[in-house]
């Protein structure tokens, strides 16, 4: 038996590595989907949440968009107010015993990410919409384009590159969040630490090996994103063209 | 004298209670270049927003042709391609290049192929000076060449009409001067304009009309001649004392 704090946490790693790993990839896994599902969610909810209501609308549709616009609130802040752990339990103990339904703990627990998810990207897309300067969408409008065609075209392409630091926060959050899916016996992490500490009862070494894992996944994920935003920002030079846009010269930097 | 183009009849805008715009006529006939002046607040802006409909009149009619816009089943997307805008602030769409910001409405809303709208953004780019720029982002240039872009983009829908905003207002006064230019450029080709300005030389030499607004009704609407040399109302020679007292 391994008698110092490094020989236990040698010994984890020879014993559990692959452990780890499938641990991790669980976690990146779950994190990844609910992040990306997220979005669309909480994408589709600003977006509609942003369509405007005018004076001369019919009043069918404007109650239409009242009603909506309730359930989206009721949604997100049902969401947003309350621990992702318990609404881990609710959904899927409630969902076995109020339809019967036999959710695998990994369904579930997608499930459960994304829909969270999209509570808190809802408001951040919505965030993102609203701050885009009301001249962009005038303009759009000014030349004929439709709400659809304005919002495709001009207003979600920059405010989806706002928000980009966002989605990528709660990325982060979302690898470190997925760990409360333990309740629910889904194999992350977290829950293939724990079962590898409890057979030996050395939970300092193997929580300490799993605290590393986490760091190196948030910290790799950080960076990533990181190159992600710098490579979307687009160069910050420009091709100066001739009269027949053949290439002259290239412009070094921008103004502002 | 041919039908106007654009009728204004008894238009008044509201904001709460506040009364913008209180009853105003006019009409633009083909080719006329009029220019809007007055002061800060008498609601030159919202006159022009009207018209666009960026801002829904209270009351009153706008008739295109002799096609009330405002009417049911009237196409408000094909109607803005005809009547285009030219922004104080340019609103240049930021996350296109100089040449797509000039293509995007004529796909969209023009139903043109990507090939054709090119062309047709090219050409007009080149005539607004701005067509070794077309790779460039928004960012990327001046305020004068922004304004000279936005006038493209209207420009590249084939508009019968376009409004213009204070077009030179947000300018360093180095770069008012290229924009006139365009304008005036334009004005010859016989594009019908609305153009609100303080740009008074601009009013007299290449307009032929002049409306001056106060406190949301239109005092004068007569001939730069008629308007600067021998202005009938207190109000408007008391504006024009002024704004040439700023210059
Ligand atoms: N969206 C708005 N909501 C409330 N008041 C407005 C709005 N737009 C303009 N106004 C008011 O209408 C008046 C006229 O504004 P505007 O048309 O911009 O004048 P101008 O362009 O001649 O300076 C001002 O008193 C302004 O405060
Ligand atoms: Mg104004």
């Amino acid at each position: 038996m391994p008698t110092s704090f490094f020989e236990w946490v040698v010994f984890f790693i020879n014993k559990y590595g692959l452990f780890f790993i499938q641990g991790a990839g669980t976690t990146l896994f779950i994190a990844s989907i609910g992040t990306i599902a997220g979005f669309a969610i909480g994408l589709a909810v600003a977006v509609v949440r942003t369509i405007p209501v005018e004076e001369n609308d019919s009043l069918a549709r404007k109650f239409f968009y009242k009603f909506v616009r309730f359930i989206f609130v009721a949604y997100i802040e049902i969401f947003r107010g309350t621990p992702m752990i318990v609404q881990a339990m609710v959904i899927y103990y409630g969902s076995a015993e109020l339809w019967g339904l036999d959710m695998s703990p990994m369904i579930a627990a997608l499930f459960i990410v994304s829909v969270n998810t999209g509570a808190y990207m809802a408001e951040i897309s919505r965030g993102g919409i609203i701050s885009i300067d009301r001249g962009q969408y005038e303009a759009a409008q000014s030349i004929g384009m439709t709400h659809s065609q304005t919002m495709l075209n001009i207003i979600l392409p920059q405010a989806i590159r706002n928000i980009l630091p966002s989605i990528g926060n709660e990325f982060v959050v979302n690898i470190k969040d997925t760990s409360v899916l333990n309740v629910i016996s889904v194999t992350e992490l977290f829950f293939m630490s724990k079962s590898a500490a409890g057979t030996y009862m050395r939970y300092f070494e193997v929580f300490f090996i799993t605290c590393l894992i986490y760091f190196v996944l948030t910290f790799s994920v950080t960076r990533l994103l990181l190159l992600v935003e710098k490579k979307l920002e687009g160069p910050d030079s420009f091709v100066i063209h001739g009269s027949q846009t053949v290439p002259q010269a290239v412009i070094k930097g921008g103004r502002e | 004298m041919s039908n106007p183009v654009l009728t204004i009849s008894h238009l008044k805008k509201t904001f709460g209670d506040n009364v913008v715009l209180k009853d105003i006529d006019f009409f633009a006939n083909e080719k006329d270049v009029v220019s809007i002046i007055g002061a800060s607040g008498s609601g030159k802006s919202t006159l022009l927003r009207c018209i666009n409909q960026l801002e829904k009149p209270t009351s009153g009619d706008i008739f295109f042709h002799d096609k009330n816009i405002q009417e049911a089943g009237f196409s408000l997307s094909s109607y803005r391609a005809k009547v285009g805008m030219v922004f104080q602030s340019f609103n240049l769409f930021n996350n296109l290049s100089v040449l797509q910001n000039c293509v995007v409405g004529q796909i969209k809303v023009l139903g043109r192929n990507r090939k054709e709208a090119e062309q047709r953004a090219l050409d007009i780019l080149s005539k607004v000076g701005m067509d070794q720029y077309i790779s460039a982002k928004p960012r990327q240039i001046s305020g004068g060449q922004k304004q000279r872009v936005a006038i493209a983009r209207a420009l590249a829908m084939d508009p019968e009409v376009l409004l213009f905003d204070e077009p030179t207002s947000a300018l360093d006064p180095e770069m008012v001067g290229e924009v006139l230019n365009v304008m005036t450029s334009l004005a010859k080709t016989g594009l019908t304009m609305l153009v609100v300005t303080h740009e008074m030389d601009f009013a007299r030499d290449v307009s032929n009309r002049i409306i001056f607004m106060d406190a949301g009704v239109i005092l004068e609407d007569s001939t730069p001649e008629e308007i600067l040399n021998h202005p009938k109302n207190e109000r408007t020679r008391m504006f024009l004392n002024r704004s040439i007292k700023n210059k």
